[in-house]
């Protein structure tokens, strides 16, 4: 809500500078967002006395002035008739701009220079005369700014009003807060009803026939009005709040609704219908067209002010052409109403349609002051259009509500706020701001809040009165006393952080990407169509395309990472995301959200350096990460195993494997299909994992246990064998690991390798075993015994030969 | 016989002190103090000498023997040290290491981390809830009716009527008291998302939520807890202003500024000019709340507060683009 400083002073006299009073009601809760000196476009503009007048040579309107402003005298060319020498006139200098957006610069008018602007009333915005220059007073002095020579001076502010707050919408209300900071009364505008003549219910009647969608409505007729533009007050009040003049009638109704805070409606009273008003719910599907020219489809739950026949306004909203204020409207019915906020929140956000009517409305307005504010416009009306007000008003109010008194305990106000207030002072405060206090005990209070304080219902809002009227800053600043332990456990946050430690460790950066993605992600990864990542879930209202939906998989975020960063020459990449995917069990629904963890690795194994050539990583850097991620955990449960080639979408077919636990699967590892790569224009290859992290922190170990320390020492033998290139060593190992025999501590695999002089379609395979035990040193010939018997085993079960 | 060795060990040190190098040394090692080394004969020879001077003899000669063995070793160490510093290469120290491979963590995890650890010394437990809500415990249980403007406070983005992307990690406070009973002190951080997107919002960021619910809670508390964690955040001398505000679920409610960290309050282009930067809004549990999730409102009172994560991490590390943290761009997660 914007305000004029200079208007709020008619209601309350402020000494204060304008920084001050901003501070003050933005401590006070009404934060002051922007403030803007409204004069500040006449900077440049300097009194100016004209000495000389000539024709101008090549236009005959036009006349050519020699202006002093001060220590420069300049030419200035001049279309207005009332130039004359001597005269003092405003002159806008090169960089001023005026009204309209009109830019004054220096410049050659019909082959003349000019290098300025003498200026009219109106093109300064300063009054409506446009017919000659504005005739300053001969004592100013030349070249002083106008603003400084007519002492003009009006600071704006832009309130940021919280919802709970719609008494503030308004000069009044801000001026009550305001009265309250500076310590002065509140000046309520003067109300003179004119002479009357006639009854109102000769003329017109009001039915209501939805009296819980409006409570109340008042009006009142003016006949014989003039329609004009408004005088240049009213004009300039409306404009110094940014809203723009109309005519005297729709002026004076937005002039009341931003002193007061009740919106109004003027209606052209010879084109309602039997000259009558019904409130009603439109009839489904009815078109009316709004003000705004616009054509509105209603429901039955709109409330429309109607006349005999049909529509005429939205009821708190937007009126209706079928009914506007025109040139020739001689006779005024002026409404004044109370709505239902909840039905006009309804109609407005069903239409779009946000106007300050409706903003007030749906937030509560003064319940009392429907009358008060009808009667102000009423009188202004018909001083300022020259109308004859007709006698009476019409105040449909079938069921008044009964105002409830609160009661106010003082010690808990002060155990809830903190503070040492005592009755007369909770008392006092609450007085300050307009309520109705009565002591009924030595701790309680009764408190009536003013009708328009439609926010405070509770104790408690009270107390917030009494707080934010104490200060909020005065309040002690305590410590809360901590009662005994609080055990929310919450293990899975530790886990996860150290999660992510140990993924940095490993030289991973962590990135975050929106959880919305686009729609075409799944298509993009190439999921089969029965994949449940296909169950989207769909935002209603999304940013664009691409973040139309919740993702399901957090690869297209980090591929589209990679991208990004492709695109700006980083080419080794090594990042993870731990975060939420969504799988929608129906719009209708919460999804079920999985946490998981993902990681991509793009490049080379190792930064360039004088140390070593560059070398691409591969899927077993990837793996290592992984194998030394599990064996941490102590996640011995964890396998990995070729994934079948019709399995693999996004991954590449023979260069993935599933991640499994138990031998479920939780999660893959491998490189990236180059299709999917060009689906994400990218032109390197690229390795990926992904984890479910609710299943690894569900099944880690409660606890690792302790292994002794073994007393004796190793023997290692070395075995290479020839076999079948399909036989995977993780498959000989597994094996060997299952033939269980107690010497042996460890298998790993030294060596694989293809090409002369090993046979096509096979390959061999370097193995070496360790040898221990946990009671002896053991002999050569027992290990020789032990590994020949293993070995000969091994070579059985995989059809295996030895090197030649 | 005494001078004999005295005259075998002045010859061995002479001899030793001429040695050009180790080899030499080894030489004379075996000379005297080999199997048929001069000292090794001496004391073999002992038992020809008369009874009389055979202990003295001995004695007299196994100190030599001592004698001579640690000199030999400690010239033979000597000339291995030399040689080191004589014929080692140099390296060339100012030739970049070979690279470690230690990763980052994002900024927002950083500073989520540090505010949560601040309240966890305060005694309070870390919880988390779920990202996509229903209105149910978005709104109406935080006392925000439908068709209420407090509504507009916040654009929702949608999934259905009753479905939102949790617009405020404010869920977490209804989730946790429905399951626990008071006392309760937890901070709550996560992802939230709004229906905005310009250059001061993203349309999903973090934020920190924080609840305190027991016997006797004050505004007063609410203060000293903020203050104390204001502090540690960043340091004693940032000053806190509570100003009235309002939220649905909490009255009396506040936004809490605090001074400049940039500008110390002198006005800077970060605070606006005024000195003060808005990073927090909280309040006393509204009774509605506490009457929606069975609390005894009679019995226990309690404070809620919340701040955005992004806001605090950009005032901490100087980032003057909101839109870069979800952007990934390596340059930029490689500098935390």
């Amino acid at each position: 809500m914007k305000i004029s400083i200079n208007w709020l002073k008619q209601y309350v006299p402020i000494n204060i500078p304008p920084t001050e009073l901003a501070d003050k009601l933005t401590m006070a809760g009404l934060e002051v967002e922007g403030i803007t000196e409204k004069f500040q476009y006449l900077d440049s503009v300097v009194v100016g006395k004209i000495i000389e007048v000539h024709p101008h040579p090549n236009a005959d309107k036009l006349s050519l002035c020699k202006v002093s402003i001060g220590e420069q005298t300049i030419t200035v060319v001049c279309g207005a008739p009332n130039a004359k020498a001597g005269m003092k006139i405003p002159c806008a200098l090169p960089g001023a701009v005026l009204s309209g957006g009109l830019a004054v610069k220096k410049n050659t008018i019909r082959g003349e220079s000019s290098e300025g602007m003498l200026c009219s009333e109106s093109d300064l915005e300063l009054g409506l005369d446009k017919s000659g220059l504005m005739v300053l007073s001969e004592e100013l002095t030349e070249g002083v700014s106008i603003n400084t020579a007519l002492n003009l001076s009006d600071t704006a502010f832009e309130i940021g009003l919280t919802p709970n707050r719609p008494d503030c919408l308004s000069f009044i209300g801000i001026a009550r807060e305001v009265a309250t900071m500076v310590n002065q009364p509140i000046k309520l505008p003067e109300i003179n009803l004119p002479q009357t003549s006639g009854r109102i219910d000769d003329f017109t009647s009001v039915t209501i026939e939805n009296p819980e969608l409006c409570p109340r409505y008042a009006a009142r007729l003016i006949t014989d009005i003039t329609v004009a533009p408004s005088p240049f007050w009213l004009q300039d009040r409306l404009l110094s709040i940014g809203l723009k003049p109309v005519n005297n009638i729709v002026d004076i109704t937005n002039f009341v609704m931003m002193e007061l805070g009740q919106p109004l409606h003027a209606f052209d009273f010879d084109r309602l219908a039997e000259n009558r008003i019904v409130v009603r719910t439109a009839r489904d599907k009815e078109v009316f067209t709004t003000l705004d020219d616009k054509e509105r489809r209603l429901t039955e739950n709109t409330l429309m002010i109607c006349d005999g026949e049909r529509p005429v306004a939205v009821a708190g909203v937007m009126g209706g052409v079928n009914s506007e204020i025109e040139e020739n409207t001689t006779r005024v019915l002026l409404e004044s109403a109370y709505f239902n906020p909840i039905s006009i929140r309804k109609t407005a956000k069903h239409l779009t349609l946000n106007s300050d009517a409706s903003h007030r409305f749906e937030r509560g307005v003064d319940p009392e002051g429907t009358v008060v504010a009808l009667n102000r416009a009423a009188q202004l009306i018909a001083e300022i259009g020259n109308g004859n007000l007709i006698g009476g008003v019409i105040d449909e109010h079938p069921s008044p509500p009964f105002a409830k008194s609160i009661s106010l305990s003082v010690t808990k106000t002060n155990k809830h706020l903190g503070t040492d207030l005592n009755q007369p002072e909770i008392a006092a405060y609450l007085k300050s701001v307009e309520f109705n206090v009565k002591i009924t005990d030595e701790d309680t209070l009764a408190v009536l809040p003013p009708t328009f304080r439609v926010d405070v219902s509770r104790p408690e809002d009270l107390m917030e009165e009494v707080a934010r009227l104490w200060g909020y800053n005065n309040i002690k600043t305590t410590f809360p006393k901590i009662s005994g332990v609080t055990n929310l456990p919450n293990q899975s946050i530790e886990i996860k952080n150290q999660i992510i430690d140990m993924m940095a460790g490993y030289g991973f950066s962590e990135s975050i990407s929106y959880s919305f993605i686009g729609k075409d992600a799944c298509d993009r990864l190439r999921l089969p169509e029965n994949d449940e990542r296909r169950r989207m879930l769909d935002i209603l209202n999304p940013i664009s395309e691409d973040m139309a939906v919740m993702r399901t998989s957090l690869i297209p975020g980090l591929l589209e990472t990679m991208h990004r960063n492709l695109s700006h020459q980083i080419k080794n990449l090594k990042i993870f995301e731990l975060g939420k995917i969504f799988i929608s069990n129906g719009q209708a629904q919460q999804p079920t959200e999985t946490e998981m963890l993902a990681g991509l690795w793009t490049g080379t194994r190792f930064n360039m350096t004088w140390h070593s050539k560059p070398v691409s990583c591969d899927f077993y850097d990837l793996k290592g990460v992984l194998e030394d991620f599990f064996h941490y955990f102590g996640m011995d449960r964890v396998s990995f195993s070729k994934m079948g080639d019709e399995l693999c979408s996004y991954t590449k077919a023979g260069h993935t494997a599933q991640i499994l636990l138990d031998g479920n699967p939780f999660g893959l590892i491998g490189e990236i299909d180059a299709t999917v790569l060009n689906n994400f224009n990218i032109k390197q290859p690229a390795f990926i994992f992904e984890l479910n992290i609710n299943t690894f922190i569900s099944n880690l170990p409660e606890t690792k246990m302790f292994v002794p320390i073994p007393k004796f020492p190793f023997t290692d033998r070395d075995i290479t064998l020839i076999v079948d290139n399909h036989v995977q060593a993780g498959d000989i190992i597994e094996k060997v690991k299952f033939f269980e025999e107690k010497l042996m501590e460890d298998i790993c695999v030294l060596d694989v390798y293809s090409g002369k002089p090993i046979p096509a379609g096979k390959k061999s395979i370097s193995l070496r075993i360790i040898y221990r035990s946990f009671t002896e040193t053991l002999s050569d010939q027992h290990v020789n015994l032990v590994h020949q018997q293993l070995t000969d085993r091994i070579i059985q079960k995989f059809n295996a030969t030895l090197p030649v | 016989m005494e001078n004999r060795i005295e005259q075998i060990k002045s010859e061995a040190i002479e001899a030793l002190k001429e040695a050009a190098d180790i080899e030499q040394i080894k030489s004379l090692s075996v000379k005297y103090l080999g199997r048929k080394g001069l000292v090794t004969l001496f004391l073999r020879n002992i038992s020809q000498l008369p009874a009389k001077e055979r202990p003295e003899a001995g004695k007299q000669a196994n100190i030599t023997k001592k004698k001579l063995e640690s000199a030999f070793e400690k010239a033979i160490r000597d000339f291995e040290t030399k040689d080191k510093k004589d014929t080692d290469e140099t390296i060339d120290v100012s030739l970049p290491g070979r690279p470690s491979s230690q990763g980052t963590l994002h900024p927002i995890t950083h500073i989520t981390r540090r505010i949560c650890s601040i309240f966890s010394r305060m005694g309070f437990d870390i919880a988390e809830g779920p990202e996509i809500e229903t209105d149910y415990y978005n709104f109406e249980a935080l006392n925000i009716p439908k068709n209420h403007p407090a509504r507009d406070m916040q654009d929702t983005f949608y999934v259905s009527d009753n479905i939102v992307l949790r617009t405020h990690t404010s869920p977490i406070q209804v989730h946790i008291m429905e399951q626990h009973a008071p006392p309760i002190r937890i901070v709550a951080p996560g992802k939230v998302y709004r229906c905005d997107s310009d250059l001061t919002h993203t349309p999903m960021f973090n934020q920190v939520e924080g609840l305190l619910v027991d016997e006797q809670v004050s505004f007063g508390d609410l203060k000293g807890v903020l203050e104390a964690f204001v502090h540690e955040l960043f340091d004693e001398q940032i000053s806190l202003r509570f100003r009235p505000s309002f939220f649905p679920f909490t009255e009396p409610s506040a936004e809490v500024d605090i001074l400049c960290v940039m500008c110390r309050g002198k006005g800077c282009k970060v605070c606006s000019h005024t000195g003060w930067l808005e990073v927090l809004g909280c309040g006393m549990i509204h009774p509605s709340v506490f009457e929606n999730v069975g609390y005894d409102t009679s019995k226990y009172s309690g404070f809620a507060f919340g701040m955005g994560v992004e806001r605090l991490a950009m005032l901490k590390y100087g980032i003057n683009d909101l839109r870069m943290f979800f952007e990934s761009d390596y340059r930029f997660l490689r500098q935390f």
